[in-house]
Parts: C-alpha cells; structure tokens; sequence
C-alpha cells in the first residue's frame, strides 16, 4: 500500500467512523433524549402517555399521601397548573412540601404521572437549578433564606 | 501564619511566570544559562504551591475560622480525618489541590528529564509553567482560600455531609492526579510542536507519564463510582451525569493516546495523530475541570456558583485549547511521516481502536454539552440521559470490544488475520459456552444478557490467550513454554492484564444490568422479605448518636437456610444538624462477588420504607478497574522503557502525592 492509498483509507475510515456516529447521535437526540417539562409546559406540548418526560415544579403544600407498600402520591405544581405524581421508593433525604423536585418517569393510561425516580438536591437552599430557572421566567420566584 | 500560605502561593504564581518565559526564550537563543533556570525555579514553585497547600491544611486541622474557605466547610467537631480532606471538599481548596498536582507534575519532569535534550526540556517545563500561571491566577482572583473573616465566626457552617466519607480521602486526589497528569503529555506536544520536531526521547517520553495519568485516572473515576453507589443510596454506580462525563471523555481520550503512542514509539508512525491526541486529551481534562468548577452544572461537585469564575476557566480553556490547536495546524505538517503498514497489522488494529475510542469520546461529549448548547442558544431546557449514551456508546463499544483480543496477535507492519482468528477459536468456543449456558440458565429471556456475558468471556480468555500464544504453549514443550512465559517482557503481561480487567468490568456491568433484581416494601421489626432466593429479617431501628450527626440506623439479618444469621447487615439515615441535612449509608452485604444492597427511607404508618438490591458480580465493575490499575503499573516497570527514560523511578514517586495530599 502506497502512502496515497493509506491515506484514502484513513480519510473513508474516519468518514465512515464519523458518519456512523453522527446517525447514532441524531436518532438517539430524536428518539430518546428526555425533554424537562413544568406543570404548565404539558398544557400545550403533546406529550403522549408512555413517554419518558423529566417533570419538574414545586411539592404542592399537603398533597404528600402515602399509600400501601412504600407508595407515596404528590402533587407538583409551578402555582399555575398541578400534576400528580405516584411514586413508589424511597424519597431522596431533602425531599419535602414546598421544595423543589425533578421526577423522571411517564403519564399512565389513567392521566396519573408515574415516576420512577425522585431527584432533589443535596443542599439546603437548593432548587434544582432547571425549576429555578423556569420559576424565574414565570416571576415565581422567591428566595428562601 | 495564614499569611504565609497566602503569600507563598504569590511567590509560585511570581515562580511560574520566570517559569513559563525566561527557559522558553533560553531555548530558542540557545542560551545555556536562560534553559538553566527551568529546573530550580519548576521546583521552588512546587516547593512554595506544597507549602501553601500545607498550611491550608493547618488551618483545617486547628479549625480557623477567621478563614472564610474554613469556615464555610469545616466544624469543630468533624472528625480529623473529614477536616483535613474537606480541603479539597470545597471549590478553591480543590483548585489549590489541582495547581498543586499540576507543579508536583513539573518537578518529576523537572527531575526525572535531565537526560532530556535541554532544549526540549527547557520547552516542556515553560508549557507546564503556563499553565500554572492560569490556575494561580484563577486561584489568586476569583477562589482564594486564604481570605479572611474579621471578626471570626466562633463555629464553622460544616462540610456537605454527603462528602464527609472516606471517599473524599481517595476519589479527587487520584481523579486529579489523572486529569493534570495528562498535562506532561500535553507539555510535550506543545513543545514538539514549538521545536517543529518530534526525536526519539519525545517518543520514548510520552507513552510512560500517559500511563501514569491513566492508572490514576483510571483509580480515580472507579473509586467515584464506588462512592455514589454506597454514598448516595440508589444502588447505581454510573448515573451518565454531567459530571461523571468530564472525568471518562479524558479517560477514553486517555487510553486511545496510550494505544496510539505504543505505535509512536514501536514504528514511529502515527507521530502527529499521537501528539494530537495528546493535546485533545488535556483539553478534554481542562474541559472537565471547567464543567464542574463553573457552576454550570449542579451536581455534588459543583461546589460553589459565581460567574465570574466560569468566565475565568471558560477563558483559560479557550487559551490553551485554541492555542494549542492552533499551534497544531500551523506547524503539523513540518513533522516528518512515519513508518508504513497493512491495514491487517499491529498498527492497523490500535488505529482501529483509536477510531472506535475517539468516537466513543465525541459522542459523550455532544451527549454533555448538547444540552448546555442548546439552553444557551434557544433557552429550551433538555435533559439527556441514559437513554442518549445507551443508544450512542454502547454500539461503539461493543465492536471495539469484539476485536480487542485480536490486536495483540496481529504482527506489527503485516499481520495475518487469520492465523489470529485460528488462535482465539479456544476463546471463541469458551464464549459460546458461556453465551448458551447463561441463555439456558435464564430460559432464553434476555438475548442482551447471554451476549454480555460472552462478550465478557471473550475478551478475558481472549487477553489470556495472547499470553499462551507468545509463550508458545502447545508448540513447545511445557517446560519450555513455562520459561519463556516467564520471560515475556512486563508490558506483554501488563496489556494481557488490562485487557482482562475491562472483561472483567463488563461481567460485572451485564451482571449488575441484566441480573440484578430490587423490590421496595415497607417492613415491620421481625417482617422477613426474600428477594433472588435470599432471605432478609428487618430487626429493628437503633438511634446512634456520632460526633457530628445522629444516625437512625437498622439492623437486618441475611438468613441462611435454616433460618440462621449469615450476615448482620445496617443501614443507616443520618441527620446532620449543623446543616440540617439527611444522608443515606446503605448496607451492603458481599457474598462473593456479589452484593446485596439495602437502603432505607422513612417510617411510615405500615412499617420501615426499604429498598433492596440484589447485584449478582457488582464488584467486578470496580475489581476489573483496580486490574486495569495493575495491568498500566506493570506496563510501566516493562524494561524496555527503563532504558534512556527513567521512568520506573518516575512512577514511584507518582504515588506521593496521595500520601502527601492526605
């Protein structure tokens, strides 16, 4: 093989390479990656149930029930609109009413949002930053010392 | 006292600035003298940047709170150990550890290249002092530690408690010793490409400090990945964060220019893609260490927000990768071309393994920084998570994988593919056996998990078959054989043995994956629960009280057959008043390689809310890390790379750092 040749190789291995990640990429990004919604995005956006959304707001004041067998219901809201939310586990440690909350999961047949991942964050004053930031465009926010 | 921490950290930035210009300019005179000064004046900077770093530490230890960065993140009565490793539990005490693995770094090469043409010496060293002075002044301008409260707080405001652990101890120094590591190969790009040419010491140099940063690095993100999954309480041990990212793209990048520098230095081919690689491996660490010191992320790591310090990181990684990439293209091409080959050779398959690697690196990279790019650009918010990495890097990895065995058996120049395949046929059966054993095992319902665990086999028979290959078991007589096996050179054992840890890594991932199981319940005291056969007593819950916390901790009992205690078993949640925080200590049981794991929420009316897992082979997934570890250390002692590049002694003195940071 001249170094000619070799480099053509090169050149369509690394195209080839690069063409198939790109198309990985793009359909992965299409398909799969899980967009954050709040409470009041789900109004408009056509989120089908079955669909693995991130949901994100604030833990409505006394909507925490628990049901049988470590199942626990909640209310996320962003004060406009409210989702209720069931998850079954156990709520991460700086999980509480009026705090912020990221849960993962997806719409039931019945309308209901299950979850099956809780995320809060593990610092006192803490809002994950993707509600603070969308509290903040909706004028909702507020400091809590 | 404190002042003196201060103001050595001053004179090192005063150090690295005579560090980074006079040698530089000494070296393109040619001026003995100006070259000269290099060597003393890396060591004083790393004598002074040791020093501050020291009485940082002092401070911790004797709980000054008249320092802000003290009182912040330390507590009276914190256990000793937590004090001194909340020094780095924090963003500017983090920040001082960098520079200071960053001038430990200097000083080996300081010390260990005086066998080095001065010229490239004098380079290397002006390169690394640059980049020191942008991290003191980083340090000096927006994160100094040493600033002080007046008056002093009487008690300090305690370290996250998720960090008081022993993980602390061991995860960022190692973590860090990997990303700056990289920075001597880095050094000795930039340099080769300001001489405008690579001799053979540059060749013979890069390959050994690669290395080192790699076992690190290696060391580093496993022992992270241990942590969350015993610290956090989710039973998971790689989460595709944000964070987790920025420690594996320089990893992947890492072991891609490990690979490629083996052809640099064996064929002296592949030069120009080798220092590339080399230079993308540093950014890709300084790109880390800006995603998770800016505050652009939120995560456990992500210390402290203030803007300007991401302008500041942002500016420093655009001036060196931009500069180096720029660098790059206008002095590439007066490099000289290396050796040729087939494509079917030695060269051709760690080519192969570079193209694999580094496309598995860029899609990790668009799979992080998409979604910044995207909020920065639009506003929208997404998320991007396993799903992404699932669908991207795994069909990368899995080819890559298949062909590992087959490098090593290939000639180098012009190898014989199928001579190759006739000698894994052994491991290609071994596979298959374990492929329909395990499938029979799980009556066919998982394709994915038979697969794995032939994957995994593969690569491990298939590590160990280039050994009973070279040493020519079954063409010769045993004795014989068992001679030249002893013979092989270390780097020979040292590949074999990093291949099998990565087989090893990935039974315990498809284990873990497709295997494990995890129910979640609410128990009451004397409730049995069983989960994969294994029987679990809920005892009762003690209240613990601890230095700094107090611990609700539960007791359960793992129950043999006759319903006998096998293993007592605690899981705790503590509550860390100064901070009024919860953390999870999960109880883990090991049974053999396996692990059961049991992390509890709060009491509820119906009982104890308890979460188990069971996580057949889990410790594989770290074992096969600290077996890579083993496999890059006995690759360093190879003989071979002793001769001309004292690098054997280089990587003794590689691991103080950890003795001297802890």
């Amino acid at each position: 093989m001249t170094r000619k040749q070799k480099r053509i190789a090169v050149i369509f291995g690394g195209l080839a390479f690069l063409g198939a990640a790109t198309a990985l990429t793009f359909v992965a990004l299409g398909q799969k990656a899980s967009y954050f919604y709040m409470p009041g995005d789900l109004v408009s956006a056509d989120v089908q149930p079955g669909q693995r959304i991130r949901l994100g707001g604030i833990v409505e004041k006394g909507s925490i029930a628990r049901g049988q067998d470590a199942t626990v219901t909640f209310a996320v809201t962003d004060t406009a609109e409210t989702v209720n939310v069931s998850y079954k586990g156990i709520l991460p440690d700086l999980f509480r009413e009026e705090q912020g909350v990221i849960t993962e999961g997806s719409f039931g047949p019945d309308g209901g949002f299950v979850a099956d991942s809780v995320l809060a964050k593990h610092d006192e004053n803490y809002m994950p930053r993707e509600v603070a930031d969308s509290l903040k465009e909706k004028g909702l926010w507020q400091h809590n010392e | 006292m404190v002042e003196i921490g201060h103001f050595a950290l001053v004179l090192a930035l005063a150090l690295g600035l005579v560090q980074m210009t006079v040698p530089l300019i000494g070296a393109r005179l040619r001026d003995e003298r100006m070259m000269a000064v290099a060597g003393p004046v890396t060591l004083a900077g790393f004598a002074f940047t040791a020093l501050s770093f020291a009485i940082l530490t002092m401070a911790y230890a004797r709980s000054d709170f008249s320092l802000q960065n003290v009182w912040e993140n330390s507590h009276s009565l914190k256990p000793m150990l937590y004090k001194i490793t909340g020094v780095w539990g924090n963003h500017e005490g983090s920040m001082l550890l960098w520079v200071l693995i960053l001038t430990f770094f200097g000083a080996l090469v300081a010390i260990f290249g005086r066998n080095l043409p001065t010229t490239l010496r004098a380079t290397v060293l002006a390169v690394q002092g640059s980049v020191g002075v942008a991290f003191f002044l980083f340090i000096l301008i927006t994160s100094n530690p040493f600033t002080r409260l007046s008056p002093a707080p009487v008690e300090g405001r305690d370290l996250n408690p998720i960090l008081q652990d022993i993980g602390l101890a061991i995860h960022p120094p190692l973590l860090y010793l990997g990303y700056v590591g990289f920075s001597v190969s880095f050094a000795f790009s930039v340099a080769a490409l300001i001489e405008g040419r690579i001799d053979a010491a540059w060749a013979r140099w890069v390959r050994p400090w690669t290395l080192v940063a790699w076992v690190f690095l290696t060391g580093g993100i496993a022992m992270g990945s241990y942590w969350a999954y015993y610290e956090l309480g989710w039973g998971g041990f790689w989460f595709w964060d944000p964070v987790e990212n920025a420690s594996f793209m320089p990893w992947l990048a890492g072991t891609a220019l490990l690979h490629s520098a083996i052809v640099m230095e064996k064929r002296s081919a592949l030069k120009i893609w080798t220092l590339l690689l080399a230079i993308l491996t540093f950014s890709l660490s300084l790109l880390g260490t800006f995603l998770v010191r800016s505050g652009v992320l939120t995560s456990v790591h992500a210390f402290a927000t203030d803007p300007s310090r991401g302008v500041f990181i942002l500016c420093i990684l655009m001036l060196f990768i931009g500069g180096s990439l720029a660098l790059f293209a206008l002095r590439a091409s007066s490099l000289t071309q290396g050796g040729l080959f087939q494509p079917i050779s030695r060269e051709g398959a760690l080519v192969l393994n570079n193209l694999f690697l580094t496309t598995a690196t860029a899609t990790v990279f668009i799979g992080t920084l998409y979604p910044l790019l995207v909020e920065a650009l639009s506003g929208d918010k997404i998320s991007v998570g396993p799903p992404f990495f699932n669908l991207t890097f795994i069909p990368l990895m899995v080819p890559l994988l298949l062909l590992v065995p087959f490098g090593p058996l290939l000639a180098w120049k012009r190898g014989d593919a199928l001579a190759a395949a006739q000698r894994l046929m052994f491991a290609f059966a071994a596979a298959l056996v374990a492929a329909m054993v395990t499938a029979f095992l799980i009556d066919g319902s998982s394709a994915i998990a038979a697969f794995g665990v032939g994957l995994a086999v593969w690569l491990m028979i298939g590590s160990l078959t280039d050994l009973a290959v070279k040493a020519g078991l079954g063409n010769v007589k045993p004795s014989v054989a068992w001679r030249r096996f002893v013979g092989l050179p270390r780097s020979v054992f040292g590949t074999a043995l990093a291949h099998l840890g990565l087989g090893l890594t990935v039974l315990g991932l498809v284990g873990a994956i497709c295997f494990g199981t995890e129910s979640v319940l609410t128990m009451k005291p004397e409730q049995i629960t069983e989960l994969s056969g294994k029987r679990v007593r809920f005892d009762n819950v003690v209240p613990v009280q601890g230095p700094n916390y107090t611990d609700e901790r539960a007791h359960f009992s793992l129950l043999g057959p006759a319903g006998e205690v096998r293993r007592e078993i605690w899981s705790s949640r503590r509550f860390y008043p100064v901070r009024q925080m919860n953390t999870t200590e999960a109880g883990i049981a090991t049974l053999g390689f396996s692990q059961l794991y049991i992390s509890i929420g709060e009491t509820t009316e119906s009982g104890l809310v308890v979460r188990l897992w069971w996580k057949p082979f889990v410790t594989l997934i770290w074992g096969g890390g600290l077996v890579m570890m083993a496999g890059g250390t006995l690759s360093l002692l190879d003989r071979r790379l002793r001769v001309g590049a004292p690098a054997r002694r280089s990587r003794k003195s590689a691991a103080k750092p950890a003795v001297e940071a802890a």
